[in-house]
């Protein structure tokens, strides 16, 4: 066989045409007679429609249509919380009342996009206005106004541990912290769409911007009540996704929705200004926590109480604590955690997955526990770490997580020779005695992530014909580069040039199932299951060859050169190629053997898997304007077998740079009113290359025993490792200031308030 | 809204169109033109996604009008390619693994296109203080620094 391809820095089959301007997007696509959607959005973060005026929009130029709750409004969304209250499944439009400022209250369709928009000016909805709560902790109260009167609380979903017993009574020494994780957003670049193309027997092509297009259908066919194999959803290339991709949206619904009524072909594109106002936002969550431990340092419990802020709709992120639970005990040995929490609506846009969902709250959380309990036993942080690592794998923690493998030693050794931690020390210790300007913190974060944490089937299938190899994924990739790794999974796995394989994703009518990517699913679950297809394919080939050379199969293997024929007879081995030529045709084959030489696969996963690392972050703090410059990172991940290595790195630098980003500059801002104060780019600030360092990057390999691959996830371990190196690291330069704990975002005003 | 005259060259190519004057050059170029290779994200000439060269200088077409081009030439990322030949900085950030979900690439490409041309052997702080209009959510830049760097190189070592 040929070398393998495996591991090596392949560079990406996607690349040539996103650097040409010839990547395929939505908004790029060209639709004969399609009409557009705008939408009229509410001011108004909580109130009673009273009245909705389109009749001067509706007789403005070029509109087809105007519609409101009226017409739409009794189609409601699957609610994603399990448990919660009927009557808080979200609506595709609001007919009754609104819940955020933001919320979908009418839509114009009309013949040019610029109609639309214009006419959507002309709609006058009024409100009675009810009373506004924004934060979740008062939402949580006995006196707050109530989003869903009948569901009789805020509190809409809840869970973890119901033990009475204190964790942490009769420590030695106990930490407590409240932290807020503030709410942030994603921001793809792309911002969401949909284009709904009907035919005239009542079939609909959707195309939507989506992380999954079998989730996105089932959502949407049960949503309006359709018949789930006339509704076809599929997605070109998507600018990001970052997890707020993952649930359709009701604008994709309404576009849906109103295409089949119209029989024309209906297209949405969101402006920027609407996508911070609606779509999902992440994190969100206020941590009150105690953790106990002995005098030298072992910790011994952790009582932990979680509100998370849902939204006006209980989506993912009411209940994604329930992740943050699952990710508790990190890399540590705590014998005792007692885990609970809430998910809260309150008028603000709807949370839901955001890169990490729920899991870097909770590595947030602890690693800034474990600097608190450093300080307080003036130990060092890489110390206090290392003292209460666990060591023997597998394991199941005190929140019942098997954790499969790791050596999260060597990982904290490896970053901290990576960025030359000692000499850091020695230049801090210098600066400090100096009496400098500028001081420098450095901030260690030791991590676990669960990832695939659920959901952990996926579906793959291979075809050879005689001209080329089709790869299918039920992943969809958007910016992972499915295309070359995938591509090259089966390269090797078959024997084939990469380029004469094409790769198919992301179409509910050519995959046959598909749970699509997020939670750090697809290179484990996704992967193996094209390589289980182009093994089977395999073996297939093998069949056929046996048959049509009249030997065993046994006998058949993969010669030399490449190709498939008997064991030492090199002229007797056809190409698989050549072999799809023969197996076409029912006459050639043996017995019970179908025709065509393809082969699909279903991998299923036991577990979650849990990759590792530690990342150690230096700051540069103007001590005279409270300027804080991110000066370095190291990252030090273990994801498994690695089979790209330059799109692994990639996946770390962008994880780094919105761990950093929510560390030091991103957050949502909503007034007691429940407006949105900063809803462009100009006010929503995130990193640009002036914000980030040099980022170092190196692995430690430690594979799992939960795949074929050996291979754990790697999408969201940079954003779960950064952000608290990046927090401590802030931390450790205001140390001299007595400063114990500051929430995020830590921008320049909230640091010189505190140091000053 | 009347529509205005507009006589301009677009990669090379002579355009005369008649365009409604509130028209951006985005949706000029993208909707009269079919050039879709632009992007459109914040709307706002903040992130940097929709730029373009006119008379060979950066600008946001999201916040610059059409008619504003009458005279002048425009230059977008289809017409940074030679006789399907990329150009060394394409080819850099394929090589730098410089974009992942590549939405916010042909920004970046234009920008580093026009930086080099202004200072063809820029320092990292030149090349990180000219980018910093230019948002990319997916591979926190600094791959995208080492490309522009090595492309500047490659262009000088091309230049006779």
């Amino acid at each position: 066989m040929r070398g393998s391809i495996l591991g090596a820095a392949v560079k990406r089959a996607e690349d040539p045409r996103f650097v040409r301007g010839e990547g395929r997007y939505i908004d790029d696509m060209r639709v004969e007679g399609a009409v557009w959607m705008a939408c009229v959005r509410s001011p108004l973060a909580h109130g009673r429609i009273t009245s909705i005026d389109i009749d001067e929009a509706s007789r403005a130029p070029g509109v087809i249509g105007v519609y409101t709750g009226t017409d739409f409004g009794a189609y409601r969304m699957p609610i994603p919380a399990v448990g919660a209250h009927e009557s808080t499944a979200r609506p595709i439009i609001a007919s009754d009342v609104v819940r955020f400022a933001g919320e979908l209250v009418a839509v114009v369709v009309a013949e040019s996009r610029e109609a639309a928009s214009d006419a959507a000016s002309l709609v006058w909805p009024e409100f009675d206005s009810l009373p506004v709560v924004v934060d979740p902790r008062r939402a949580a109260g006995q006196d707050a106004p109530l989003l869903f009167p009948e569901a009789g609380s805020n509190v809409v979903v809840s869970g973890g541990d119901e033990s009475e017993d204190d964790p942490v009574s009769g420590a030695e020494v106990v930490i407590g912290l409240e932290l807020e994780n503030q709410r942030v957003a994603a921001i793809p670049l792309e911002p969401n769409n949909a284009l709904a193309i009907p035919d005239d027997a009542g079939n609909l092509e959707l195309w939507v911007g989506t992380q999954s297009v079998h989730l996105a259908r089932n959502r949407i066919f049960k949503t309006l009540g359709l018949d789930r194999d006339r509704l076809r959803v599929r997605v070109p290339d998507m600018g990001g996704g970052f997890g707020a991709k993952i649930s359709p949206y009701p604008e994709q619904i309404l576009c849906a929705a109103i295409a089949l009524e119209l029989g024309r072909p209906v297209r949405w594109q969101e402006d920027r200004i609407e996508n911070l106002a609606a779509m999902s936002h992440g994190r969100a969550q206020f941590h009150k926590v105690r953790l106990g431990a002995t005098a030298e340092g072992r910790i011994t419990g952790l009582d932990w109480n979680v509100i998370a802020d849902g939204g006006a709709y209980p989506l993912e992120g009411a209940v994604l604590a329930g992740y943050t639970r699952r990710m508790a005990a990190g890399p540590y040995d705590i014998p005792a955690i007692r885990f609970r929490w809430r998910g809260v609506v309150t008028n603000t846009a709807p949370t839901d997955a955001y890169r990490g969902a729920g899991r870097p709250e909770a590595t947030m959380t602890l690693e800034r526990l474990m600097d608190l309990l450093a300080v307080e036993l003036d130990l060092d942080p890489v110390e206090i770490r290392q003292r209460n690592f666990i060591t023997e794998f597998p394991m199941t923690t005190a929140v019942g997580e098997r954790y499969d493998s790791g050596a999260y030693s060597d990982a904290l050794d490896l970053a901290r020779d990576l960025v030359g931690y000692d000499e850091l020390r020695t230049e801090q210790k210098r600066r400090r005695e100096g009496n400098d300007r500028f001081q420098i913190g450095i901030g260690v974060s030791s991590y676990v992530e669960v990832t695939a944490p659920d959901g952990r089937k996926e579906w793959g299938a291979v075809e050879v014909t005689p001209d080329e190899v089709v790869v299918y994924s039920g992943a969809s990739s958007h910016g992972q580069g499915h295309e070359t790794t995938f591509t090259q999974l089966v390269a090797d796995v078959l024997g084939v040039e990469r380029d004469r394989i094409r790769f198919v994703q992301g179409d509910t009518a050519s995959i046959a199932h598909g749970g699509g990517t997020m939670g750090s699913r697809s290179m484990q679950l996704a992967g193996s299951a094209v390589v289980g297809a182009g093994e089977s394919v395999i073996e297939k080939a093998r069949r056929i060859a046996a048959h049509v050379s009249e030997a065993a199969v046994e006998d058949i293997v993969m010669l030399d050169n490449g190709t498939i024929g008997v064991a030492g007879v090199p002229d007797s081995g056809r190409s698989l190629f050549q072999l799809a030529e023969i197996a076409a045709d029912p006459a050639n084959l043996p017995d019970g053997e179908e025709p065509g030489l393809g082969a699909d696969h279903t991998w299923v996963q036991e577990a979650a898997t849990i990759p590792f690392g530690t990342h150690i972050s230096v700051v540069e703090l103007d001590t005279e304007t409270g300027d804080v410059r991110l000066i370095r990172h190291a990252a030090c991940d273990d994801c498994g077998v690695i089979f790209n290595r330059m799109i692994v790195d990639g996946q770390v630098h962008g994880g780094v740079a919105q761990g950093a980003g929510q560390a030091l500059l991103e957050r949502v801002v909503y007034d007691d009113a429940g407006n949105l104060q900063n809803a462009n780019l100009t006010t929503y600030l995130m990193p640009t290359a002036t914000n980030l360092p040099l980022i170092q990057i190196d692995h430690t390999v430690t594979p799992t025993d939960q795949n074929v691959l050996g291979a754990k996830g790697i999408g969201e371990a940079g954003t779960i490792g950064s952000g608290p190196a990046v927090v401590n690291a802030v931390h450790d330069a205001m140390a001299p200031f007595g400063v114990r704990h500051l929430d995020m975002p830590l921008t320049s005003a909230r640091v010189w308030a505190a140091i000053s | 809204m009347n529509p205005v005259g507009v006589v301009t060259q677009v990669n090379g190519r002579e355009i005369a169109r008649s365009v409604p004057a509130r028209m951006t050059l985005v949706e000029f170029l993208r909707d009269e033109l079919g050039l879709t290779g632009t992007k459109v994200s914040c709307e706002l000439q903040v992130c940097g996604v929709c730029t373009v060269l006119v008379d060979r200088k950066p600008v946001s077409s999201c916040a610059f009008l059409a008619v504003d081009i009458d005279g002048r030439e425009v230059t977008t990322i289809e017409g940074v390619a030679s006789d399907g030949k990329l150009h060394p900085i394409q080819q850099a950030f394929i090589d730098h693994f410089a974009l992942q979900c590549g939405f916010c690439t042909p920004g970046f490409v234009m920008m580093a296109v026009a930086l080099l041309e202004e200072v063809p052997q820029p320092t990292p702080e030149q090349v990180v203080s000219y980018l910093e209009g230019n948002i990319c959510r997916c591979t926190g830049y600094r791959s995208i620094l080492e490309a522009v760097l090595d492309a500047a190189d490659r262009l000088e070592r091309a230049s006779p």
